[in-house]
């Protein structure tokens, strides 16, 4: 347990604090990134932290991101523990060899000898009007490849605690970081001491009997308002945040489905070969006896990234949830 | 251990043939750049009047671009906009120095080389505003789409123009990027390609100082950026690159020997970025307003109007032409994106595949419901 004295307003402040707490307590922990000193990050996310710990702990690399991890794996091997920020979600495509290659199987390749206690931040999603290459969600990319952890907060405490222990972990952290959240505020009362939650523990954000939305990241608070939206028409929705999409909570998920029947996935990615159909796959295959109809998924289509003019039709919203859900009502042959 | 067999050959018969002596193909001293940035503006070097003029009028057309396109970002007509105030020299050279049948590639930033090249100014910006990410048909004014992630379209540009050579056409490539570019992967990459396979390229490095906040002192340890050539065997070159006529006359000379076969050029033109890396960027949190006076200063549109009026090749008249031009491509700019951008969401599925998928037909029926639905909630609400 960390307790944090003055809260922090938003996530991009929260993740922000969680970094500056743990290079207090640890001078083993390094920020390194594009424009992350004097800048502070596009999103500001490490604003002040080279002030504070100098240009040694906290420093703008040169434009080259496979360069950037790939150093980072070097330092890591020379026990530090990088905290690397890729500036957008599809700019860290370049560092995909050494993730893959390296970073995700090191402990793998050495016999267990050699860890990477290393955090790579992306910030990812659509929703803010970027342009081209700014809105990807890459998260089953780094699912698919074991020996990664993949987590991503949806909340303002969460942020901070998942950040804490992400840097504190003695494996490899892929943190998704929703761009849209970054300004999302906390009702958070300051005087509360901050959880750091383990990862791959998933959390009940709404209780609810008639069906689980199982979702997180940046799709948590729409999931959160189809909920609330759903009671008019007679719905009790649970709202399952996972936070840790590597390791999956599979028993949190599945006891709301045993408690509920029904379920519905909610993401924005793509849903073909998207994180969707391994969730559903996986409490299909657990749950099968107590599920009332199948597992549905709501996503994103299948398409490129569109525009920012567009993306507001490729986003799933509230309505999209709704209708998956007035679809739960399921009878077997229709 | 076990030797792996090779086939045919018993291990123990297996004698790896020594390689044969590696020299160097090239001396390198020819092709170090020199040490100061090639200059043609200020000395008495003979300059050719009407293309000197061409230059000038695409300047002040540029530099009004750039303003007009600033402006509608903050009537939220653009999402977004990287300017190249201040580096219009080297947007408009490189246009300016290719034939038809060479192929530009450009970065984010070079919206003004794309319309001076002849692209119609409102495709340019087609991306920035958002309404698709590439608003033209490359193969119209053959000009890649505005490149996004940082040095990628570099290797392509080598490959266009090997395989252009490959089947014997006369096209040169010209590939942008941006002094922080230089630190990717892809750019070395290309570079190494496009030198061993003699690829006519020419590769141009906008050094305006900074990578967003990133100062080139914490990009580079190399002499200047023109010396990375050296390593891989093609000629750098240095150039001023707020120096219109010298920009222009070392790209020229660039794209005649891709031309001729000779291979492919580094060019650094050294210059700077006069506004914030966009306008979502906060400038003052890296740098001194000094600096950017100083630049302004050495202004491309100052010193090329000061050369060509003392050299009597400018006059008013010729200036009020050039300015009113500019004007008018602003006035037309500003009304044509004030309109809004007509927009079909069904356009989501239209291009994913040659033929859309089952799949996406899928998809494409769910958004048509959901629109039609929406439009009925709206016409009860108006009613
Ligand atoms: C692969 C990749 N990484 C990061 C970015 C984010 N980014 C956009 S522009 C920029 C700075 C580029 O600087 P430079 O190459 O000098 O070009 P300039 O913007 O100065 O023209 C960065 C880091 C990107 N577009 N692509």
């Amino acid at each position: 347990m960390t307790t944090v004295a003055a809260k922090p307003a938003t996530m991009a402040q929260a993740l922000q604090r969680a970094m500056r707490d743990a290079m207090a307590e640890d001078p083993s922990v390094h920020v390194l990134g594009e424009d992350v000193g004097a800048l502070g990050g596009v999103f500001r996310i490490t604003d002040g932290l080279a002030k504070e710990f100098g240009e040694d702990r906290c420093t703008d690399t040169p434009l080259a991101e496979a360069g950037i991890l790939g150093t980072a794996v070097g330092m890591a091997m020379y026990g530090l523990r990088p905290v690397v920020e890729m500036q957008f979600d599809a700019f860290a495509y370049p560092a995909f060899e050494q993730l893959i290659s390296h970073v995700a199987r090191m402990r793998n390749r050495t016999r267990g000898s050699m860890a990477m206690p290393l955090v790579v931040r992306v910030p990812y999603g659509g929703g803010i009007g970027g342009v081209e290459h700014h809105s990807d969600s890459s998260e089953a990319y780094y699912m698919a490849t074991p020996g990664l952890q993949v987590v991503t907060p949806a909340t303002v405490e969460d942020a901070y605690g998942l950040l804490r222990a992400a840097i504190a972990s003695d494996d490899p952290v892929v943190f998704l970081e929703p761009k849209r959240l970054y300004w999302s505020k906390s009702s958070w009362s300051p005087q509360a001491p901050t959880e750091v939650p383990p990862i791959g523990k998933a959390v009940v954000r709404r209780p609810g009997r008639s069906a689980t939305l199982i979702t997180y990241g940046p799709s948590v608070p729409v999931c959160l308002e189809a909920a609330e939206a759903a009671t008019a028409e007679g719905w009790d929705l649970e709202v399952v945040d996972l936070r840790s999409l590597v390791p999956f909570d599979d028993e949190t998920v599945c006891a709301s489905v045993r408690r509920t029947g029904r379920a519905v996935v909610v993401h924005e990615s793509t849903g073909f070969g998207g994180p969707g159909g391994e969730i559903a796959a996986r409490v299909t295959e657990r749950c099968f006896h107590h599920l009332e109809a199948p597992v549905l998924r709501v996503a994103g289509f299948d398409i490129p990234y569109p525009p920012p003019m567009l993306e507001k039709h490729h986003l799933p919203g509230v309505d999209r949830v709704l209708d998956a859900v007035a679809r739960l009502q399921w009878e077997a042959g229709s | 251990m076990t030797v792996q067999e090779l086939p045919g050959a018993g291990a123990a018969a297996y004698r790896p043939t020594p390689p044969p002596a590696w020299r160097p193909r090239t001396d390198p001293a020819p092709l170090l750049p020199d040490p100061e940035p090639y200059r043609v503006l200020g000395t008495d070097a003979p300059l050719d009047r009407d293309l000197m003029l061409r230059l000038y009028a695409e300047l002040i057309r540029g530099r009004r671009y750039n303003a007009q396109a600033t402006a509608l970002t903050k009537q939220g007509r653009l999402a977004v906009y990287p300017s190249s105030t201040g580096q219009e020299a080297c947007e408009v050279a490189a246009a300016l120095v290719l034939q038809d049948q060479d192929w530009l590639f450009p970065s984010y930033r070079d919206t003004l080389a794309a319309v001076a090249r002849g692209l119609d100014p409102v495709q340019a910006l087609t991306l920035l505003r958002g309404d698709w990410h590439t608003g033209y048909d490359p193969h119209e004014h053959r000009i890649a789409p505005l490149c996004t992630p940082l040095a990628t379209q570099l290797p392509h540009a080598v490959g266009l123009a090997h395989a252009a050579r490959l089947k014997g056409d006369d096209v040169v490539a010209l590939a942008m990027v941006g002094d922080g570019g230089t630190s990717e992967g892809d750019f070395h990459e290309a570079l190494n390609f496009a030198a061993v396979w003699q690829a006519p390229v020419v590769f141009l490095v906008q050094n305006n100082g900074f990578a967003i906040s990133v100062p080139l002192a914490k990009q580079t340890a190399a002499p200047s950026l023109a010396h990375k050539a050296v390593g891989y065997g093609m000629p750098g070159r240095l150039v001023d690159g707020n120096d219109a006529a010298a920009v222009h006359e070392v790209l020229a000379d660039a794209v005649a020997r891709a031309r001729r076969g000779g291979g492919p050029t580094l060019i650094e033109a050294v210059t700077y970025r006069i506004e914030a890396h966009t306008n979502a960027d906060d400038a003052t949190r890296y740098r001194v307003d000094a600096e950017v006076e100083a630049w302004r200063a050495h202004d491309p549109i100052r010193i090329l109007e000061a050369e060509l009026t003392s050299r009597g090749f400018l006059d008013d008249d010729a200036k009020r032409a050039a300015a009113e031009a500019a004007e008018t491509m602003a006035a037309e700019l500003r009304e044509r994106m004030n309109a809004d951008a007509e927009l079909d969401p069904m356009d989501l599925f239209a291009h994913v595949y040659a033929e859309r998928t089952a799949q996406l037909r899928e998809q494409e029926a769910q958004l048509r419901a959901e629109l039609a639905a929406h439009e009925d909630e709206e016409a009860e609400g108006n009613r």
